[in-house]
């Protein structure tokens, strides 16, 4: 069987050269190059076939070729993942051609979980985005590159300071308080999509994934079902997403240089009152008395008039630099990349810079038996937070004061003091000392390198065997420093202290992959099988130190903390391919956590899919609209074990105090006071164990007129069984009033949409439209361990104003964060009466102090997200754009209710500004729980424009060039009344503004 | 052959690598600072470590101070504090103190308005039966030990738990009800009745008793006294437990005879009790320590030095007219208030108003002598659970009441020893008449007040004089009007919170609500 294919290989191959020499002798010279569409690169190794013949040839490593034709021949270009073209020759010897990518391009490889699959065989919802349909101008945060451009993939960055982290639902997550957060698999290495804060997170990593630099990714591979995903068996419930980063091809070595400048700026502040008007507004509430205002308050106001949010905001420039050398040298494919990108923030001082190196090596050996592939990437991430909270501040600072009153104990910069002289430590900072005075940096560095083997036995070419090692590791250290003489450090007495806090962090990950495919076609059968086991090494490590600057005091003691935990796998796939049209899929895996009990430590995850290419019946082959039909359903059943920061959930341990946490009995013998470090028993649950969710899935992928049309649906249902909640339990059963255990069901239901459009394919125009469009509906099933209809659910959504105030809950029957909160009453002129809400449970008494009044108002959850894109090539010039449509998402608007009322005005002896949206309600004192707050924030948004033209020459034929100018953050249309309607989570307060940027990219290749 | 043997080393060596690896899963703890149970009393350093963690269940919050490690969750770290919870529902819910800022539901508290869900309610119940799993733990692990100071440990945790109890008769009246005997895990435990607690309770401290440390053994610890406080409290609400009728002013009086005859005694100053430096004094029987240093917490001294209106802190408490009215004498020096020189006004016309109402200077940040106690943002001062005078007034009230066993002359000495300490220039002394019949009570009462406010007692003492709910007393705001309103009686427990209630079906709801 082998000896014949090979046979038949050797067979094509002279045929193929014999053509050749035939057309050779019969016609004369056609010479060109052939260049990408998307960046003016050339292409090497397209394919030109003269049509109707077996006379080819491809294009060399300079994107050149040369082929004998007769002269009235045409010839065919084609190249994976670009759409092919027909060109008469016309009699002409030259032919120079830019080949346009083909978005709908079926015939492209999928990476999938150990191994890859021809898309048009795919069974499961794999969506995959390579890189010339990546967003434009990313720098910084690589998730940003598919934004909007896959359904049922919602990406939204927490916050527009540089490097921040944006926070990835697929199909809208299936856990409650376990990680929602999808696996992320680079190279093959499954790392943890690190979260930007609290448990998990790397201190001083606002995102891990920022250490890679957007410019070396090739692919984003999306799994979204569990029959695509469950290969991935513990960490798939959230979906996956492969990125596999660039590499080089044979032929002579390609060099790339390209560099960006950016302009950022803020969009839009939060309107205030300014000096002047804030001193009307004082002068005429001190006339009626409200809230503590009153002639003496009226001339406790200052003279001046400062817009702080315009002393804390900047036009920001940033820059980006990439350079890379492809190739190979001997039998060794390389690609050799370098980065730097220095990003500054709108918020002065704050920035982010990244010098990146990314090497891939593929080398193939032993007759190409044993192939290589090492990858190392590194990089050192430098953070510039800034202060902590100053966005606030310049929101709250009292616009009647100036930035410096020429005082000598604060820095000259104007401080709020007390009556005593001393600083009012309730009183706003200075937001213009805190941007100086504050230097709170981090220096983080990454590595990730594996080296996968892959060898196909020799004597068994059926059979392949392969190994995966790899490391990831992480390190940072940072601080956050203020001198002695910051007014914004002042403690309870009034008197600064300074700051000086310092952590490091390190985390690592270490990876050993075995597995073997087998691959076999007998007649109409192929069988397609993959088997192996995975093991997985955790540790994180992480300190910090806080104490006034000259170290007198110590806010929280010096602490180390580590932590690691395993995971161990078997995996296996069987693909079953009959006639090429009827494929099946099914895996198996077992998975092995470290964070459970022996008992429940094992956890078996199946799936199975079946796919049908309907477009190869009989029956269809007439219908010659429809150039591609598949059918495609998958059940599965995936595993979640990410719980919290604890990996030691079932194992009863004691925690010992920190140095300030300590308690006194008795004295020693010199008489002073005897502190004992204490020692507490945590809270644990023996039987703790896996939470599960099994998915549903069907599809239909499907192609019109020549696949000039090709989209799919999909329909899922997924549900989440024994959810990894935190709940109260029955006080008196362990040692805490809540606990981390498995207990609730949780339901996800929903459809996409993805359709991509080629409506104009012309040699000089074309023009491509994406459309995506995902609704997800989730819903909580069951809360608790007992059922209580009279329970009203589990708190959360916590705001800022106040201490301990929330605004949303868990509760069986509704989405997960569904606001909870009080019905608003409005006068007949529809402005919200104070203290007036509908008394829901008809028990009277304060109606806002009853929580039986409250109800479930709405979600944070889009219920359905669009992204639309499209890209216009015109001979040299290139166009395209991309946004967002979010419906229905709603935000609580805490910005708002935590600020716009009167008390705050003159509070604890210290003015505040507020929005001048406190006109719309005219609310005396905080209102949080009104519903009045809880608005659609609805959107549009337009995430880029880009627009960009090529240069096939500049001096040099070997120099090629493209220039490009984008408009990130474009513009945003929506009825919120805040500063940008995106709010992950749903509760807008104080966020880092997202800044409209525009960028200038020049990209050199030779 | 020779293929045949290396495949069959490489299998076995990937085996063995496989194995090894399962081998893996079996992990524990890394951490410096953590150790399992299994193997932590294998240091017998630990055994006071545990201890002390029982102990601090009263005090902080967490393992981190002053926050970052909580006990308990669902609510705010620093409110949960077990002294800062107990605090606002005793004293938040009467004429001594309301709080500015309308957050965790709590002007529910000042309006007598409360519901089950209610955050601080929820939290208070956490840390009861907190300290009480707490305790059980220890009591387990040291049960049967022959070690002598170990079985007094064993006692004391036995003590500890006593008190958490106390506090949930007091607060909730019916709780779930789990000893040593109960480990942890998923159960339901059943609840008991409020009588049934009373004699659990009783029957406990009359079993340690005796075999607690004497009276100022170690600073901070549970000795004789502190039992005898405890007993005596139990008995002198015993008709507000138990029902009317079920006096048991005798066995008060017999308690609280074994603490004045203790070595503990008044300090010449009222104010040494509430400063930096207080745990010199000689009358507290029982504190909930603190320390800037090393005791940090968002607990309640440190709310009522920071957090007090009239002295430049977050203005949150002031007292209603309801307590300041009380300090008729001008020159009383238990009147600590801040006043109008302070910018804080007599009455309160809306309770966010934080310039309205008396501040309270009584607990200070500062040492007996003036000096400062501490520049960090975190108090020295210790929070006084049981002292002397109380058990003084405790004791003039039992004798009123008809308690055998003492008599109003000693318990009018004992009035008049609290109103002329001997630094202090002397109040005017009274006579017993003035302490017999219900005069006598409302004295005791308002003198109880005087004494004895912002300590934690008020909502108890109201309660046990018929005054808390209903339109016996009313004070600004009770009942959510200005010069304040007829309450239900129901208010006199406390619901159990919603979070129990719906994760223990065992759980009954108590009467009203």
């Amino acid at each position: 069987m082998m000896k014949l294919y090979l046979l038949s290989k050797k067979v094509f191959i002279l045929v193929f050269l014999f053509s050749g020499y035939i057309a050779m002798a019969q016609s004369n010279k056609v010479t060109g190059r052939v260049t990408s569409g998307d960046d003016g690169t050339t292409l090497p190794g397209v394919s030109i076939l003269e049509k109707g013949t077996t006379n080819g040839t491809v294009t060399d490593s300079d994107g050149q070729f040369s082929i004998n034709v007769r002269p009235d021949a045409t010839l065919v270009f084609s190249f994976v993942g670009y759409t092919s073209q027909e060109v008469a020759v016309a009699g002409r010897s030259t032919i120079d051609l830019t080949l346009l990518n083909d978005i709908t391009s079926l015939n492209e490889v999928l990476v999938v979980g150990y191994g890859e699959v021809q898309k048009k065989d795919a069974t499961g919802a794999i969506v995959n985005i390579s890189s010339k349909d990546f967003n434009k101008g990313v720098l910084t945060s690589p998730q940003d590159l598919m934004l909007g451009k896959i359904a049922g993939v919602a990406i939204t960055s927490n916050s527009g300071a540089p490097g921040a982290n944006s926070t990835i639902r697929i199909r809208g997550g299936s856990s409650l308080s376990a990680s929602n957060d999808p696996l992320i698999v680079i190279d093959g290495f499954p790392v943890d999509n690190v979260p930007a804060s609290g448990d998990g997170s790397i201190a001083g990593v606002p995102n891990a994934l920022a250490s890679i630099n957007p410019n070396d990714i090739e692919t984003f591979t999306v799994l979204k079902d569990a029959s695509a995903t469950a290969i991935y068996g513990s960490r798939a419930s959230n979906g996956v997403i492969i990125i596999t980063t660039k590499k080089g091809k044979e032929g002579k070595p390609k060099f790339s240089y390209n560099a960006t400048v950016s302009i950022s700026s803020p969009i839009k502040n939060m309107d205030v009152f300014s000096g002047d008007q804030y001193r009307a507004l004082i002068t005429e509430l001190a006339q009626t008395g409200i809230s503590g205002l009153n002639p003496a308050a009226v001339a406790d106001l200052g003279t001046a008039s400062t817009d702080w949010q315009k002393q804390i905001y900047r036009d920001a420039v940033s820059q980006d630099h990439n350079i890379s050398a492809a190739g190979a040298f001997k039998n060794v494919p390389y690609r050799i990349s370098y980065g730097y990108t220095d990003q500054e923030g709108i918020v002065k001082t704050t920035g982010f810079q990244r010098n990146s190196l990314n090497v891939n090596l593929n080398p193939s050996l032993l007759n190409d038996n044993l192939k290589l592939n090492i990858s190392a990437k590194g990089s050192i991430m430098e953070n510039n937070f800034g202060p902590d909270g100053v966005i606030g501040n310049a929101i709250s600072m009292d616009p009647t004061r100036p930035v410096m009153d020429g005082n000598t104990e604060y820095g000259g910069y104007y401080t709020r003091l007390n009556g005593g002289g001393l600083v009012n430590n309730s009183s706003t900072g200075n937001p213009v000392a805190m941007i100086n005075q504050t230097d709170n940096t981090s220096k983080a560095k990454r590595f990730v390198g594996n080296f996968q083997a892959e060898y196909k036995l020799p004597f068994l070419p059926e059979l392949k065997l392969v190994a995966n090692a790899g490391i990831d590791q992480t390190t940072s250290d940072g601080h956050n420093y203020a001198p002695l003489d910051a007014g914004f450090t002042a403690n309870t007495t009034g008197v600064t202290q300074g700051r000086k806090n310092d952590y490091s962090a390190k985390n690592q990950s270490q990876l050993l992959d075995l597995y073997f495919n087998y691959v076999k076609e007998m007649g109409d059968h192929k069988i397609d099988f993959t088997g192996g086991y995975g093991w997985q090494y955790f540790y994180r490590e992480n300190y910090s130190f806080n104490r006034n600057f000259d170290e007198t005091i110590i806010n929280s003691a010096a602490r180390t903390n580590k932590s690691e935990n395993y995971l161990v796998s078997f995996f296996g796939r069987l693909n079953y391919t009959f006639k090429g049209k009827y494929l099946l899929t099914a895996t198996l895996r077992d998975d092995g956590s470290s964070r459970f009990a022996k008992e429940n430590r094992w956890g078996l995850f199946p799936s199975a899919a079946f796919a049908w290419k309907l477009k190869e019946e009989n029956f269809l082959a007439g219908i010659e609209v429809l150039s591609d039909l598949k059918l495609r359903v998958g059940y599965g059943v995936t595993g979640q074990q990410n719980i919290s920061n604890n990996p030691y959930p079932y194992l009863p341990i004691y925690v010992q105090s920190t140095p300030t946490g300590e308690y006194q009995l008795g004295y020693n013998l010199d008489g002073t006071a005897r502190f004992y470090t204490t020692l507490r028993p945590g809270p644990y649950d023996p039987s703790i164990r896996w939470e599960s969710t099994s998915t549903l899935n069907a599809g239909i992928d499907f192609g019109l007129f020549n696949n000039k049309i090709t989209g799919s649906i999909e329909v899922y249902q997924r549900k989440t069984n024994d959810l990894i909640n935190t709940i109260p339990i029955p006080g008196g059963t362990n040692f805490s009033n809540f606990l981390t255990t498995n207990v609730g069901n949780l339901e996800n239901k929903g459809i996409e949409l993805q359709l991509n459009a080629t409506p104009i394919d012309t040699e000089d125009l074309t023009w491509k439209i994406g459309f995506n469009l995902a609704r997800n509906v989730n819903k909580l099933t069951k809360l608790l361990l007992v059922k209580d209809p009279a329970y009203t659910g589990i708190n959360a959504g916590f705001i800022s104003g106040g201490v301990g105030n929330y605004v949303q809950n868990q509760q069986v029957g509704y989405p997960i964060n569904s606001f909870w909160v009080h019905q608003q009453v409005y006068d007949d002129s529809g402005k919200p009466i104070e203290d007036l809400y509908v008394d829901r449970s008809g028990n009277g008494g304060t109606v806002s102090g009853n929580n039986l009044n409250r109800y479930h108002n709405q979600k944070p959850a889009a219920s359905i997200l669009m992204g639309i894109n499209s890209r216009v090539n015109f001979k040299k010039f290139d166009f395209s754009f991309s946004g967002r449509i979010s419906l229905n998402n709603y935000v609580y608007n805490n910005n708002l209710s935590s600020r716009g009322y009167y008390a705050n005005l003159y509070k604890l002896d210290f003015f505040s500004n507020v929005p001048t949206a406190i006109n719309d309600t005219k609310f005396n004192s905080a209102q949080y729980t009104s519903d009045y707050y809880v608005t659609n924030a609805s959107f549009f948004k337009m995430d880029n424009i880009s627009a960009g033209y090529s240069f096939n020459r500049v001096f040099t034929d070997k120099l090629r060039a493209r220039i490009s100018l984008t408009v990130q953050n474009a513009f945003v249309i929506t009825k919120y009344n805040g500063i940008d309607p995106e709010v992950d989570g749903g509760i807008d307060n104080n966020i880092y503004p997202r800044s409209r940027s525009f960028l200038m990219g020049v990209n050199f290749t030779f | 052959m020779n293929t045949n043997k290396s495949k069959i080393f490489l299998s076995a060596v990937l085996a063995g690598l496989m194995f090894s690896c399962i081998g893996d899963l079996d992990v524990t703890p890394i951490d410096p600072n953590q150790v399992t149970a299994a193997t932590v009393f294998n240091d017998p350093a630990a055994y006071k470590q545990a201890l002390a963690k029982v102990y601090a269940g009263f005090a902080i919050s967490g393992q981190q101070g002053p926050a970052g490690q909580p006990d308990i969750s669902g609510v705010d770290e620093g409110f949960s504090c077990y002294s800062r919870s107990y605090w606002y529902l005793q004293e938040l819910t009467t004429d001594e103190a309301v709080w500015t800022y309308d957050e965790n539901q709590i002007f529910n508290l000042h309006y007598q308005n409360w519901t089950p869900s209610d955050l601080l309610i929820n939290a208070m119940f956490s840390r009861i039966t907190y300290v009480v799993v707490l305790a059980n733990e220890y009591i387990r692990n040291t049960a049967g030990s022959s070690d002598a100071e170990l079985m007094l440990f064993n006692k004391e945790a036995r003590f500890l738990r006593a008190l958490a109890y106390y506090h949930g008769l007091d607060l909730f009246g019916n709780m779930p009800f789990v000893t040593e005997a109960d480990k942890p895990g998923a159960f339901l435990p059943q609840q008991v009745t409020r009588a049934e607690l009373f004699a659990y309770i009783e029957s406990e401290l009359k079993d340690i008793q005796d075999e607690l440390g004497e009276p100022k053994f170690e600073y901070g610890r549970a000795d004789k006294a502190a039992a005898s406080m405890l007993l005596a409290k139990l008995y002198l609400n015993a008709e507000v437990y138990l029902g009317a009728g079920n006096k048991k002013y005798t066995e008060a009086i017999t308690e609280l005879n074994k603490v004045t005859a203790s070595s503990y005694s008044l300090s010449p100053k009222f104010l040494d009790n509430f400063v930096a430096d207080n745990d010199k004094s000689s009358e507290i029987i029982f504190p909930i320590n603190y320390d800037g240093e090393h005791t940090q917490a968002f607990a309640i001294t440190q709310v009522m030095i920071n957090g007090n209106a009239g002295n430049g802190g977050w203005s949150g408490l002031r007292a209603t007219s309801g307590l300041s009215d009380k300090f008729t004498v001008p020159s009383d020096y238990r009147d600590t208030f801040a006043k109008e020189a302070a910018g804080q006004s007599r009455e309160i016309t809306a309770i966010n108003q934080s310039k309205e109402g008396y501040g309270v200077y009584k607990f200070r940040k500062f040492k007996k002598d003036g000096s400062d106690g501490f520049t960090g943002d975190f108090p020295n001062t210790d929070f006084p659970l049981f002292r002397l005078a109380d058990a003084y007034l405790m004791y003039a009230e039992a004798v009123n009441r008809g308690g055998a066993g003492g008599d109003l002359t000693t318990a009018a000495n004992y009035v008049n020893a609290l109103r002329t300490r001997s630094g202090e220039v002397a109040l005017a002394t009274i006579t017993s008449a003035v302490l017999t019949g219900a005069a006598g009570l409302d004295f005791i009462l308002d003198e109880r007040a005087r004494e004895l406010y912002w300590e934690g007692h008020r909502r108890t003492d109201l309660i046990r004089f018929g005054k808390f709910t209903g339109s016996a007393y009313l004070w600004p705001w009770k009942g959510n009007t200005p010069d304040g309103t007829s309450t239900s009686e129901h208010l006199n427990l406390f619901p159990i919170p919603s979070n129990d209630l719906g994760a223990n079906p065992n759980l009954d709801q108590n009467t009203g609500y």
